[in-house]
């Protein structure tokens, strides 16, 4: 008999499946991927089939043009592998399409989470505690220092700033895919009904999730508008273009930031950051060593992030667990 | 604390002077008294909290976290206190914040065995940012990126008082400086400072740029490259103050006993060197000097190799009389009478230079050979003593500056209104013969010197000629020849290029050089004067 769990391999460019020979957010093009969700460091182009959700399948199609190979695989959604290896696809509560993947083989369950959040979205179904033997978890937000704060708290801050402010605008700097739309759905959820403008790089993303049947309420592009027209809105764009030369066109813009690692200030601080919100689609310390206790693992294998300090809080509390050395996973601007 | 601490997570994120003044003033304006004086002192470093210190943090949040949880965290975070405030356990209870002055009361009942227990009781009425401004108080490093004359103008501007009576009241009252609230919020009379050492603001000059005066009406005086003091005695005691009101007294100890009668002087503190005659008498250059400053205590070795002395300028206060409404002239003939009454190894007199007319001063100007002095001032014979620049009183002429043409290498995004333009500039000399393969070595970085048009044009360039990128900088072609305009060049061992250069700013875009006829390291070595 193999030694347990010996179907599942980490390699340095991603997670094989050995008897399907299939390969969990592959780093680089394979025959045979199954992608957790659309963020570019997890899911590339290239491979021969790729089993995803629609919902990543489509972001995928956004990214690279092409549907060739597309495997759709709905939430709750049972796939057989060669190999006698199934695969099924759990909502991950981190972006629009976003699943864990279960895998079982001979009786044993792993479960690979790709990124999660735990906090509420209204642009994604919530994470589903899934109980297996080896889990292998993210941990971008690994340190005891990251606690995000509600989701409330942050918008009323950035409404407050707005209000206290009628002839500027705020730019919030939000990663294209994911935060942006949740930061526009939860602005909606607070009340907040006025036009929101957009950098051109978020527009196609947007009208995405809406034909996904996301609110998102008016949308309006940057470039089709005065700057007079933007003052007292909030504008929306990707990280790399605060501060930059793009927003010369906006009205005495506030710079705010979206981001989990706005909770520290000096991370604020270096990228000139007014209004910092502590907006994450990551799950914050709390949320990651408590789902480590309810899926209740025989062994935590821990991808990519800060794993030290969670394999240091596994020792502690008696659970096994290792470091995965994966390559090409980023410290997205999340 | 609540309100306190919105003021500091305010401006740790504001990078506009403006819009912290605003903060500040506002805040002054609607805490009572004696909390908002207690913010004051903090923001202007006023307060000290003995038992507590960075390691008695650190201390206290061991006893709450494994210790490898805690120094992954503060690695990450950078900032101790700030760890702290993030990893401190939430209370169950909703936070009962204490006011600022509670907790200004209760940090100094501390001492180093009570803060164990004490602190933590404040901690756990505080939320993350509470407990970052208490820890931030209470260690006495505020770190927002505000100095204690941007506090005080903020404090004159929330009052609509001027900023000179602010710093004149200021260095005689202690936190939480009701008496100062009193006056410029309830418009009761001022403190009476007469008796005590206190700070006048200083009475500056305009640039002469191309206007020429005529020497009948002002006189001539070197302009001294040492750094611009005040120096007070009152009520048995003598204190020194920089240019900005900041109290540097403990810095020079000699220089405190020797002033033994009431006075206020304004002068040039220089350091004497050996290896720099000159007919004024043994000053050493700017470099000599910084050797000295910012220092708490000062080694007895120092003090003999490098004692400090005053240059006289003028006399604001003198046995009790207020000078600063008289003549320059009368201040001059009382200041040329009261040196006698000084030590000449602590004290001389700022000589004035005499010129038959404006051609013969320039010819004297560029003929200066003492590297202490960075000019000349030109001074009204009739001007008052009065706080602040006031056109047409006094002038400074500048030396003419050290020019040098220097390559651009990288450059930073600005901040503030130059947040989207690559406005700071790292440049660099050829350490050999540029055809025979030498390289760049940064010299120096700039970031004035030029206009909105220009910086628009370089933001161009930098952006079009990008070969690399580090964060907000930019590493660019060698391509672009900066004529780079310097006060003085001085050798570092900070540096690679083995030297600094003081105040470098870009004095021509030569657009049409090409960089292999920019400048050798060996030509700016050749400036050096230490």
């Amino acid at each position: 008999m193999l030694a347990p769990f010996s179907w599942i391999r980490p390699e340095p460019w991603g997670i094989h499946v050995v008897p399907a020979d299939c390969w969990i957010d592959p780093a680089r093009a394979v025959d045979r991927a199954l992608v957790t969700h659309g963020h570019a460091d997890h899911a590339r182009g290239g491979h021969g089939q790729t089993f995803a959700t629609p919902e990543t399948l489509a972001i995928m199609e956004l990214r690279y043009q092409t549907r060739e190979g597309a495997v759709p695989v709905a939430y709750g959604e049972t796939v057989d592998l060669p190999g006698d290896v199934k695969a099924t696809y759990v909502p991950a509560g981190h972006v629009l399409g976003s699943a864990q993947i279960l895998l079982e083989h001979a009786g044993e369950r792993v479960v690979v989470t790709g990124d999660y959040k735990r906090r509420p979205d209204p642009t994604c179904p919530p994470f589903e505690v899934t109980p297996c033997d080896v889990f292998i978890t993210e941990a971008t937000f690994g340190l005891p220092v990251f606690t995000h704060p509600p989701i409330a708290q942050e918008m009323a801050k950035l409404l407050d700033r707005l209000a206290a402010y009628p002839d500027a605008c705020v730019q919030v700097g939000a990663y294209a895919l994911g935060k942006a739309q949740r930061v526009i759905a939860e602005l909606r959820a607070a009340g907040h009904v006025d036009p929101i403008y957009l950098h051109g790089a978020l527009e196609k993303m947007c009208r995405l999730y809406q034909d996904f049947g996301v609110e998102l309420g008016e949308l309006r592009l940057v470039a089709d508008h005065d700057k007079d027209d933007m003052r007292g809105a909030i504008v929306l764009c990707p990280p790399s273009a605060l501060n930059d030369r793009w927003s010369r066109r906006l009205p005495d813009p506030i710079t705010a930031m979206a981001s989990g690692w706005m909770r520290v200030r000096q991370r604020a601080r270096q990228r000139n950051v007014e209004l910092p919100l502590v907006i994450s689609d990551h799950a914050d310390w709390g949320e990651l060593t408590r789902t480590i206790e309810e899926v209740g693992a025989q062994e935590n294998w821990i991808t990519h992030g800060r794993e030290e300090a969670l394999l240091r809080w596994c020792q502690l509390y008696q659970k096994r667990a290792r470091a995965l050395a994966l390559v090409g996973y980023e410290d997205e601007d999340d | 604390m609540e309100e306190f601490a919105a003021l500091i997570d305010a401006l740790v994120f504001t990078r506009s002077r403006n819009e912290k003044l605003r903060l500040i003033a506002e805040y002054l304006r609607q805490t009572p008294d004696p909390d908002r004086g207690w913010a004051l002192a903090a923001l202007t470093d006023g307060l000290d909290f003995p038992a507590v210190k960075s390691s008695t943090i650190r201390k206290l949040m061991q006893e709450r976290i494994d210790p490898l949880l805690w120094t992954l965290s503060r690695d990450f975070v950078g900032d101790t206190a700030e760890t702290a405030s993030l990893l401190w356990p939430q209370p169950d209870a909703p936070p009962t914040p204490p006011s600022v002055s509670e907790t200004v009361a209760a940090l100094s009942a501390m001492n180093r065995a009570s803060v164990m227990s004490e602190l933590p009781q404040l901690l756990d009425r505080l939320d993350p940012s509470g407990r970052y401004a208490l820890l931030k108080l209470a260690t006495g490093a505020m770190r927002v990126g505000i100095s204690a004359r941007l506090a005080k103008t903020a404090f004159a501007q929330a009052f609509a008082v001027p900023v000179e009576e602010v710093e004149e009241y200021w260095h005689g009252l202690a936190p939480p400086y009701e008496p100062l609230f009193a006056w410029a919020a309830k418009g009761e009379p001022p403190p009476d400072i007469a008796s005590l050492p206190t700070f006048r603001p200083f009475m500056l000059a305009h640039p002469l740029e191309d206007s020429v005066v005529d020497l009948a009406d002002y006189v001539a005086e070197w302009k001294w490259d040492g750094i611009r003091v005040q120096i007070v005695h009152a009520g048995d005691e003598t204190k020194i103050f920089s240019r900005g009101g900041d109290d540097i007294s403990a810095t020079f100890p000699e220089l405190l006993d020797v002033l033994d009668f009431p006075a206020v002087l304004d002068g040039e503190l220089l350091v004497r060197g050996s290896h720099q005659g000159g007919e004024q008498g043994g000053a050493a250059s700017f470099n000599a000097l910084q050797q000295r400053l910012g220092r708490k205590t000062v080694s007895k070795a120092m003090l003999a190799e490098s004692p400090a002395f005053i240059r006289l300028y003028d006399v604001l206060l003198l046995d009790g009389d207020d000078l600063r409404e008289r003549r320059w002239t009368e201040r001059r003939d009382q200041l040329e009478k009261l040196i006698a009454r000084l030590p000449a190894e602590r004290f001389d007199l700022s000589q004035i230079v005499e010129a038959r007319d404006f051609d013969h001063l320039a010819q004297i100007r560029e003929g200066a050979r003492d590297d202490a002095i960075e000019g000349l001032m030109l001074k009204r014979r009739d001007s008052p003593y009065v706080a602040g620049r006031k056109t047409g009183l006094w002038y400074k002429w500048k030396r003419d500056p050290l020019l040098v043409d220097c390559v651009l290498m990288y450059a930073q995004r600005g901040s503030g209104k130059r947040s989207s333009f690559y406005s700071d500039y790292t440049f660099g000399c050829w350490d050999g013969d540029p055809e025979q393969g030498a390289e760049l070595l940064p010299v120096g970085k700039a970031y004035s010197g030029f206009t909105d048009a220009e910086l628009k044009k370089l933001d161009r360039h930098v952006r079009s000629n990008t070969v690399n990128r580090f964060g907000p900088v930019r590493e660019t072609t060698r391509s672009l020849v900066f004529e780079v305009a310097f006060d003085s060049v001085h050798s570092s061992k900070r540096h690679k290029s083995g030297l600094a250069m003081r105040f470098p700013r870009i004095h021509r875009i030569r657009w049409d050089k090409p960089v292999e006829e920019a400048d050798r390291l060996s030509a700016l070595k050749a400036l050096i004067r230490d």
